[in-house]
């Protein structure tokens, strides 16, 4: 069954047995990204592409602060965001006899982006050859012999991760590093991150751990943290790949409420059915003798 | 609900896109006119058949096949990976409407093809009539789930409305399939049959009435898609070539050239508003506002 919008039983949450896995089969893996800690090293995209061999597609800066590879893409696994933003200054009291600074200060905003590898995931519910799969990991990964470049993933994604890479027909995406997680290692960018900023393992214990985050974050006055996609109520089911952001999602380039396009496919099927049968009528209503 | 939103006041990263445009090229939204043309021929054929005009009703079996043949080839063509097109014979998955439209097709090309086949042979009438009832039974399904296809997507400007786009579809279909059996009827010299005459003027007219309804409902943060560049020319062209068309079918009283050029502005009509569509899609996944701004606007503040 190719449906991956989870049941609402006990056993359903999790993409993998709900794919119809052996009950045996390991937990769920994903991401916690941490972006209170990230540096915007890059060490992630370096590792990406140095272990999946993904080519390159364009070093030039972009003007928009550290950024040089915009967006996600077919030829881009990783992709760290930089925002330049004012903010008021949150330093203590100056000490007596110290000019005040009022007001504006600066900070970036740095975020490694990557596949959500979501529980309700469009890419894979669209996919017509089956190409996209569930892993027994909970992961989505694409089949490169499988997959004809019909590209109907491409505009499913409600985070426009999955794309077609030229020159070769077929879409790419982040594979949380399939091959390295069947052998018991961690994906490359979470290995080579230097801060931890990304962390692998089991998604029960990121989302513990993310919590966790979140309240020493907030005790310490840093209000404006929240989590993203780490809610199994949201519109995707949460995602195995979450985060820690510092801002609105939209300033990091990421939807604020993204929702998994086949939840309104129904009603989509509904009214087509309703403009089927106003066909026929419409072309029947043509036969009637006149006069 | 669609929620009013200011578009001014949503933050985006840079100004850059949330979502991928679709990679798709023409050969797509030629296929959607196309599969249109093809399947309101089947139905008028189907119609025909009833009436006993065999000879209208061949005219609308020969535009099917060849239309559904071309239709089918330019899919073929717009893969990645064109030589492994039977892939999508892999699976049949619901939550596809691109898999379920692939199976439709699966069973209505053949349908068509035998259709048009023994037609022409003169022979196997039982089967002509089979396989013209068949083609008709499945092309309502074919003229409507491309619809329900770009509407399964994340692109504002074809998500949001994928409550009016399958009818703007199916009346798109409609007046192609009238105005093809208008041009035709002016070629051969015998003129088209009343239902076509009827269909090509009051689709291309439901159609044009169906367009500009679907962009008005889409919200404001949305609706921009339509408004500016490659989509509204394409909207332009095809609300005035199908309500211009009508115009000169209608007034022109079955002159034959009042019928091909009518007919042919009309089919052009059709092609134009698919074109329309897929443009406004591209567009709405370049523009982060479609994306944030009534996702933003149904958050709590």
């Amino acid at each position: 069954m190719s449906l991956t919008l989870p049941p609402k039983e006990d056993a359903g949450r999790d993409p993998a047995t709900f794919s119809g896995y052996e009950p045996a089969h390991p937990t769920r893996k994903g991401f916690f990204t941490d972006t209170s800690v990230c540096i915007g090293c890059k060490a992630c995209e370096v590792a990406c592409k140095t272990w999946n061999e993904v080519p390159e597609d364009g070093i030039s800066l972009l003007g928009s602060s550290y950024d040089n590879t915009g967006m996600l893409g077919a030829d881009t696994w990783r992709h760290v965001a930089f925002i330049e933003q004012r903010t008021a200054v949150r330093a203590p009291a100056p000490a007596p006899g110290v000019d005040a600074r009022d007001g504006q200060g600066f900070r970036w905003l740095m975020s490694s982006d990557v596949c959500k590898h979501c529980t309700s995931a469009a890419c894979l519910d669209v996919c017509p050859t089956g190409a996209l799969f569930r892993t027994e990991f909970g992961t989505v990964v694409v089949q490169q012999d499988v997959c004809n470049g019909c590209g109907y993933c491409v505009p499913a994604c409600p985070f426009g991760v999955i794309d077609q890479r030229k020159g070769d027909g077929r879409v790419w995406k982040c594979t949380l590093c399939y091959d390295r997680l069947k052998v018991g290692d961690h994906p490359a960018c979470a290995q080579a991150c230097p801060t931890e900023s990304i962390q692998y393992g089991d998604v029960a214990e990121l989302r513990r751990r993310a919590a966790d985050r979140l309240a020493r974050l907030h005790a310490a006055g840093v209000d404006e943290a929240r989590l993203y996609l780490a809610d199994e109520e949201d519109g995707v089911g949460g995602a195995g790949a979450f985060f820690l952001l510092l801002d609105d999602p939209e300033v990091y380039r990421l939807p604020p409420d993204p929702v998994t396009t086949t939840r309104d496919l129904g009603g989509a099927w509904k009214a087509a059915a309703m403009a089927a049968a106003g066909m026929v009528a419409g072309i029947a209503a043509t036969f009637v003798k006149a006069r | 609900m669609v929620p009013d939103v200011t578009p001014v006041d949503v933050k985006t990263y840079y100004e850059r896109p949330v979502l991928k445009e679709p990679t798709w090229r023409w050969y797509i939204p030629a296929y959607f006119f196309a599969g249109g043309l093809a399947a309101g021929s089947s139905l008028l054929a189907a119609g025909l058949d009833v009436r006993g005009d065999q000879r209208a009703a061949r005219h609308a079996r020969l535009v099917a096949l060849p239309a559904i043949t071309a239709g089918s080839a330019m899919l073929v063509a717009d893969l990645g990976r064109p030589e492994r097109f039977h892939h999508m014979l892999r699976v049949a998955k619901p939550s596809s409407p691109m898999s379920t439209g692939t199976w439709i097709l699966a069973a209505y090309a053949p349908a068509a093809g035998v259709a048009a086949a023994t037609d022409l042979l003169g022979r196997f009438r039982g089967a002509r009539s089979a396989s013209t009832w068949a083609a008709a039974a499945l092309a309502p399904l074919v003229a409507t789930y491309t619809a329900v296809l770009v509407a399964d997507t994340s692109i504002p400007a074809w998500h949001d409305a994928r409550c009016t786009l399958p009818t703007v579809f199916a009346s798109s279909a409609s007046a192609a399939a009238g105005g093809a059996a208008l041009m035709l009827g002016a070629a051969t010299g015998a003129g088209a049959p009343l239902p076509a005459r009827r269909l090509a003027i009051g689709a291309a007219l439901a159609e044009s009435a169906a367009a500009t309804a679907m962009e008005r409902r889409l919200g404001p943060a949305v609706r921009p898609a339509y408004e500016a560049g490659p989509p509204k020319a394409w909207g332009t062209a095809a609300k005035a070539l199908g309500v211009g068309g009508a115009a000169i079918v209608a007034a022109g009283r079955r002159r034959r050239w009042a019928d091909a050029l009518g007919g042919l502005l009309i089919v052009a009509g059709s092609l134009c508003e698919r074109f329309c569509v897929v443009e406004a899609g591209k567009a709405s996944a370049r523009d982060p506002r479609a994306t944030v701004a009534p996702q933003r606007a149904r958050l709590p503040a």
